[in-house]
């Protein structure tokens, strides 16, 4: 699976084995964010990025290939991912 | 993993939206590959605008240091004078100068951070275009209009991500530098008032005033002995006169912190 950090960070892809361990933080950070709870999102965020970071390997500059998931940056707020996922106007790419 | 799929998906939604052009498919590429290069430009000019915001911070650290040795040398002579309540009045405002000292530092680990960030999206990006290039004159070359259609959309959804995501994080480097430096701006300006003092030493802050003052009336009263010393004694030396002369200026002190307190609010 090919995971992009958003941020500039890139993109690193992470063997399939690692599913469920993923599977499950990911849904720890769906809750937090549909609950609003700010201190759990950041927390859930932080593991799953770090998660990510260790079992993943980042892609080669030069490879144009598509992404499975996607993850915030580190900094985003919760508030960013929300207007995210509702936002469907403009606003999200520039120009 | 519903989620991070899910935000993927929004994502790529937007960023195909702000590719989607052109009747025959070979043609989008041209086109997209013209807007990649319009985002490379741009990603470049955001690393430079980082950069000229972190050399303007370095800058003002530099000014700020400069002005905080001025008021440590400044609390030392007036200790060394006896003026306690003016080295106070010169620590005081070292401290508050070394506030704005560990603002900066903090801000200018922030720009730091970015730059590197976003020089590393820069390449990153680079190489993408240029592999994009190559694929974009491959499928010109090999395939027709129709063919080209599952080519090209492989091909697009991986550089249109990289676009997007460059995208945002140089808009959030433009804003995160435009509010860095609008808190420049005011420190600029607070160098400038003298609030912080002159860092180039050209305006005199109150205690160099009075540290000066101190000091020149103490050498006027050394030249004062020594003018006695010739006049009175012939070749009288100017120690043995000194020593009352040097007084002088010790009786006017008590006088002194009441008055400078009472000048300032």
């Amino acid at each position: 699976m090919i995971v992009r950090i958003l941020g500039g960070e890139g993109q690193l892809r992470v063997d399939d084995t690692h599913g469920e361990l993923l599977n499950g933080l990911d849904s720890g950070l769906e809750r937090a964010v549909e609950a609003g709870d700010e201190a759990g999102f950041r927390s859930a965020l932080a593991d799953l990025l770090a998660q990510v970071r260790t079992l993943g390997e980042p892609l080669a500059d030069d490879e144009l290939v598509e992404s499975d998931a996607l993850l915030p940056s580190d900094d985003a707020t919760l508030e960013e991912v929300r207007a995210m996922l509702t936002d469907t106007a403009e606003g999200l790419i520039p120009g | 993993m519903s989620f991070m799929k899910r935000l993927k998906m929004i994502f790529s939604a937007k960023a195909n939206k702000a590719l989607d052009r052109a009747e025959d498919p070979r043609e989008t590429l041209d086109y997209s590959y013209e807007r990649q290069l319009e985002m490379l430009q741009k990603v470049r000019r955001g690393v430079a605008d980082v950069a000229t915001s972190r050399k303007r911070l370095e800058l003002q650290q530099a000014q700020l240091q400069g002005q905080s040795d001025k008021l440590e040398n400044q609390s030392r002579q007036a200790l060394a004078a006896g003026r306690e309540d003016l080295a106070r009045e010169a620590l005081t405002r070292r401290s508050g100068v070394q506030q704005q000292q560990q603002d900066l530092a903090a801000q200018h680990a922030a720009l730091q951070a970015e730059e590197e960030k976003l020089t590393l999206a820069s390449q990153r990006l680079q190489a993408k275009v240029d592999a994009f290039r190559t694929r974009k004159e491959t499928i010109k070359a090999t395939y027709t209009a129709a063919e080209a259609q599952t080519k090209i959309g492989e091909a697009f959804s991986g550089i249109s991500e990289e676009m997007g995501d460059v995208g945002l994080a140089i808009q959030r480097a433009e804003d995160k530098t435009q509010s860095m430096q609008a808190r420049a701006g005011a420190i600029d300006e607070l160098l400038a008032s003298g609030a912080l003092d002159d860092p180039t030493g050209t305006a005199k802050d109150d205690i160099t005033v009075e540290l000066e003052r101190m000091s020149s009336q103490s050498d006027v009263e050394l030249e004062l002995a020594r003018l006695k010393g010739e006049i009175g004694g012939g070749k009288a030396p100017d120690a043995i006169e000194a020593s009352p002369a040097a007084g002088a200026p010790a009786e006017a002190t008590p006088a002194e912190p009441a008055k400078t307190e009472g000048d300032r609010p």
